[in-house]
């Protein structure tokens, strides 16, 4: 090799950074995807988008809380789906510590409360109201909760806060964490043949809906500050005394190195906005007609150009 | 006949016979057990005050911190490097894009594969291929990059040129010296180097792997095995899980020789070096038992997100049998054969690789075949930390409550499984063959031409034919919707019902509640005592020992009533397992076929992913503690039932026929020989089972618990590094006294009977 050559190799090299800065980088840009339907063909759909802009596209499967930690590293490029209820707590605090900022909201809200499928409206028919669920709190007792009543709240690892609400209300209700959002659904698939009545963690937009259909529990409505201040709600003593908000955001967070590394891309994702009949009807193509997820993305996508190609531009 | 009884000797360096200490510790446990019965029992002997409680966590969390940066740039070199590979055999598989190169990757490769030519061949092939490879590197380094463009000439024409050179050298050596691992390691770098220049050599067609694992089952084990090998990938490929099955194979392929490969290196240094050996075991004993959320959340922090995590966590808990299988082996080695190792005037190396090694063969596969095992368990179980593959497909399922497409993915897994392990077993028991000087060379490596073969032919084939390539998603067999209706109609019918709720119901108020409300109820240091006056009783003094001071460690992190609930449920699972398990095997044991068929069936249970029983344990019974227990019950159940009927049918011929011209009767022959002379061996399985009820509790957790399996998954979360360790400190300790108590009480039985070898 002469020299000629090695010093043109060199300068190719360490020039290369340099010159993709103008256009998006060729680096892939990893979207992470969790275990829910509707965030995976979203992921998927994005994902599709990019990559019909030119852009190299990776996916990774991550936990839903731990990625926040990971967005802000720059492992993964950015989120599609920040839950306020579910994941606003690790977002805030990933977003204290720096690394990821918010890329505003979709156009979709999401509720994520105490919920029941219609059958145990028959043996309880004073519900959706909160008060009619405490005073019929007997029919939804179990071996292992004696004479008080069971609500299945989500895992521990979704950190919800049902005990303290069964305490600040004074309900007649025993506390028990499913272990996954499996075991949410397996107990509701059990109760469903005998229409047992159950409650349980849920959540909307969700596939579920479309499965066993159900309503939220009402309870006294949520005022900013009840998660902080023991005074606001009705119990002046207690935190958690009223419900989750019932419009609460879908945002998407990306990490701050992604503008500069993909500035194409990162403009498309600040224009995304999905709405809830949307989301729905993605979740549905995997749930419902067993579509893997990326044929589900591609054949959204292929039904509703006309809303994502005004992104791309 | 009757046999020794358990006491040993007394004692003579502390003045107390063994049955002095046990009267005394128990006593003393007893006595506490009664004051805070009547109440006087002070509040610090009951449970260790809050301020007491050192805040290990927090320690450690500082600690950490401290180092954080610096140990987090060492290990992300490290998952850099494996990516690196992870990227190239996932592009194969799948059609993954490599879209990095990095000089120091080349580096491993060309160490990695001239350490196997020497090892397989000899020097010169070594040299001969190091520098075949470092040429390669530096080429790429210096001229084309990464898919670079090299000034005048086509950086593709320069690296053919390159490579074919390469080939033509490594196969006249194959030619003339008979020596084909150059060969090998060239076309695997040839590989490597076709990739990085951009060609696109994955997804491999399907029918290619099929039918190059059919060829190597035959060769392996003949036609049921070429059959399991080649119709395993069928099965995927026909049940639309191709993909998947091949993501998650893509990371068992690198995890696997690197567990292989670290594991053999460490059990060489560990019989090389009796004190490395001392400091090595403690914490192997310890990594064995850490639950594993413990591997996953260090993983994710040091090593990324997705695969490259999933890898590092599955070497780290493969590697532990692959050490002690190789310091086994080496030790077993007899004197005759290093004599005459020595006096054809080995030098060292040689000592090693053509006297040690070869002759511990056996042991060493049967390594690799635990270790093939364990990547593939826990290459699923890291799905948790974002796996992609069947794990990942498994949990979405899962989640949106589709049974059937789990059960169908479940026996994936199964077939995966089954596979490695009997073709890795019919490794084990192969002996290499050996030729007549002058033999042909296709003669001398006829299975391996046919591979070759096999693999190039369906290569060529899938070129025309589409369907050979791969399979669409309209073209396959998934039946999930109808396994789901079945599943779900068998769990809805009336009897079922009735029964699965009346077990519930019983189980729950009758048993389990009280049971676990009084182990909760004991003072934490008669608790303690009693455990040590077990193990004392069963062991002997030293688990004892072990025993007080893991449960004091225990007792101190503050997470006592967690941990008690964990041993609560431990227990119970492990004793519905004896009641179950134990009439099963006897009642097997008896006849030839009916061992093999349930031992056959325990390798089934075995390899079935454990988190899919969870779902119908929740529909049967509830998110309670029954679901948990029964869930873990199918777990245990497999080892208890397994080395009873090996153990039963183990004792020696001459023994049942001498109890049989004694005129003993069925019963009495069971009862006084049979039961007594398995014993040991049942002790083993019986250990086993509380090893896999501590680690099926932890996931259990994913149904719903109160004990340390649900703490550990709150700080999955989260970063909660601390915590998540000392967790599994709790866990793995309490595994351990158990595991150190029978294993001691196991060995002194084989002794006492002449069993031991």
């Amino acid at each position: 090799m002469n020299k000629f050559t090695l010093a043109m190799a060199t300068t190719a090299i360490i020039t290369a950074p340099f010159a993709a800065n103008a256009a998006d980088s060729s680096d892939p840009i990893v979207i992470p995807i969790h275990n829910w339907s509707s965030q995976i063909v979203m992921s998927h759909a994005v994902g599709q988008i990019f990559e019909s802009m030119g852009n190299n596209v990776e996916f990774v499967t991550t936990d839903s809380q731990a990625v926040y930690e990971s967005v802000r590293l720059g492992d993964v490029a950015l989120e599609l789906e920040v839950w306020e209820g579910a994941f606003g707590a690790s977002f805030r605090a990933a977003l204290e510590k720096g690394g990821l900022h918010d890329v505003g909201d979709h156009n979709a809200v999401t509720r994520e409360d105490w919920w029941y499928p219609m059958w145990t409206k028959d043996a309880c028919p004073g519900l959706p109201s909160w008060e009619a669920l405490n005073a019929c709190a007997d029919k939804f007792k179990t071996a292992e909760t004696g004479d008080k009543g069971r609500y299945l709240d989500g895992p521990v690892d979704w950190l919800k806060h049902g005990k303290e609400r069964v305490d600040a209300l004074g309900m007649d209700f025993v506390v028990v964490n499913a272990g996954s959002a499996a075991a949410l659904w397996a107990e509701i698939g059990a109760a469903e043949k005998d229409k047992r009545p159950v409650v349980v963690f849920n959540w909307t937009p969700n596939f579920a809906e479309a499965v066993w259909p159900g309503e939220f529990v009402e309870f006294p409505a949520w005022e900013e500050g009840c998660d902080k201040d023991p005074a606001v709600g009705p119990n002046p003593n207690a935190l958690y005394d009223c419900g989750n908000p019932a419009k609460g955001y879908l945002k998407k967070a990306a990490w701050d190195g992604m503008k500069d590394k993909w500035p194409a891309a990162y403009s498309t994702l600040e224009k995304i906005s999905f709405t809830n009949p949307q989301i729905a009807e993605m979740a549905k193509f995997v749930d419902i007609d067993e579509m893997e997820p990326e044929e589900a993305a591609a054949e959204w996508l292929e039904a509703n150009k006309d809303v994502w190609m005004a992104w791309t531009k | 006949m009757t046999l020794a009884s358990t006491e040993t000797a007394a004692d003579v360096s502390t003045g107390f016979t063994k049955k002095q200490a046990l009267y005394g510790v128990f006593g003393l446990a007893v006595l506490l057990v009664l004051a805070k019965l009547i109440g006087i029992l002070p509040e610090f002997l009951n449970r260790i005050p809050e301020a007491y409680i050192p805040d290990y966590a927090a320690t450690f969390d500082a600690g950490f911190n401290a180092w954080r940066d610096s140990i987090t740039t060492v290990t992300r070199f490290f998952s850099e490097r494996l990516e690196f590979h992870l990227k190239v055999t996932a592009h194969l598989l799948y059609g993954a894009r490599v879209h990095f190169f990095n000089p120091i990757d080349w580096l491993t490769l060309m160490t990695v594969s001239s350490g196997a030519v020497l090892f397989l061949d000899n020097r010169k092939a070594a040299l001969a291929t190091m520098i075949t490879i470092a040429l390669s590197g530096i080429f790429f380094t210096f001229v084309v990059g990464v898919g670079g463009q090299f000034g005048g000439m086509s950086q593709h024409a320069l690296m053919w040129v390159f490579l074919v050179t390469a080939a033509v050298l490594g196969g006249m050596m194959a030619w003339k010296d008979n020596t084909f691992s150059p060969l090998i390691v060239l076309g695997v770098v040839f590989v490597y180097a076709l990739i990085l220049n951009g060609y696109k050599l994955g997804p491999l067609p399907w029918t290619s792997i099929a039918a190059t694992a059919a060829v190597i089952g035959y060769y392996l084990g003949g036609w049921r095995l070429g059959l399991l090998g080649g119709g395993t990938f069928v099965w995927t490929a026909l049940i639309g899980q191709w993909k998947l099955a091949m993501e998650t194979m893509s990371v068992l392929v690198v995890a696997a020789p690197a567990a292989f490969i670290i594991g053999i290196l460490l059990g060489i240094a560990a019989w090389k070096f009796p004190k490395f050996d001392k400091v090595l075991r403690p914490i192997l004993s310890i990594l064995q038992t850490l639950p594993f959320f413990t591997y996953l959340l260090p993983a994710v922090i040091f090593f990324k997100v997705g695969p490259t995590a999933g890898a590092m966590a599955t070497i780290v808990y493969a590697i532990p049998p692959m050490i002690l299988m190789t310091t086994l082996g080496l030790k077993k080695v007899s004197p005759e054969i290093v004599e005459a190792g020595k006096m054809a005037g080995c030098s060292r190396w040689q000592m090693l690789s053509r006297v040690y090694l070869p002759a511990a063969r056996t042991e060493l596969l049967v390594g690799v075949n635990q270790v093939i095992m364990l990547c593939l368990a826990m290459v699923v179980l890291t799905a948790f930390i974002g796996m992609p593959g069947l794990g990942a497909k498994l949990l979405a399922m899962m989640n949106s409550f589709k049974l059937g497409r789990s059960f169908e993915i479940g026996v994936t897994i199964v077939l995966l499984a089954v596979m490695l392990d009997r073709l890795s077993k019919a490794w084990v028991v192969k002996q290499p063959e050996h030729f007549e000087r002058g033999a042909s060379l296709w003669k001398r490596h006829f299975y391996l031409f046919a591979a070759i073969i096999a693999f190039v032919g369906f290569l060529l084939i899938s070129q025309v034919v589409e369907v050979a390539d791969s399979i669409g998603r309209k073209q396959h067999f998934s039946k999930g919707k109808e396994i789901d209706g079945i599943i779900k109609g068998f769990l809805d019918i009336d009897i079922v019902q009735a029964v699965t709720g009346w077990i519930r119901w019983f189980l729950i108020t009758q048993v389990l509640i009280p049971f676990r409300d009084a182990m909760l109820w004991v003072p934490t240091s008669a608790f303690i005592l009693f455990v040590t006056s077990f193990s004392l009783w069963l062991g002997g003094r030293k688990p004892a020992v072990f025993a007080f001071i893991f449960f004091c460690f225990v007792a101190s992190t503050g997470w006592w009533d967690r941990s008690v609930i964990t041993l609560y449920t431990v227990i119970s699972a492990v004793i519905l397992a004896l009641l179950i398990g134990l009439p099963i095997a006897i009642y097997a044991a008896r006849s030839e076929t009916w061992s093999k068929r349930i031992l056959l069936f325990c390798d089934t249970a075995q390899t079935f992913p454990s988190f899919i029983y969870l779902l119908p344990a929740i529909m049967l019974f509830g998110i309670n503690d029954v679901a948990v227990i029964f869930s873990i019950l199918i777990f245990t159940l497999v080892p208890l039932v397994r080395y009873t009927v090996e153990g039963l049918r183990g004792v020696p011929p001459e023994m049942t026929e001498a109890a049989d011209m004694a005129g003993a009767s069925r019963r009495q022959k069971l009862l006084n020989v049979q039961l007594p002379l398995a014993l040991p061996t049942m002790a083993v399985g019986f250990n086993q089972a509380i090893m896999f009820a501590f680690f099926m509790v932890i996931i259990a957790a994913f149904i719903g618990t109160q004990d340390l399996g649900q703490e550990l998954q709150r700080t999955l979360a989260g970063t909660d590094l601390g915590k998540n360790f000392v967790l599994g400190m709790c866990v793995s300790l309490m595994a351990l006294t158990f595991d150190l108590t029978i294993l001691s009480w196991a060995e002194q039985r084989k002794k006492a009977l002449g069993l031991s070898s």
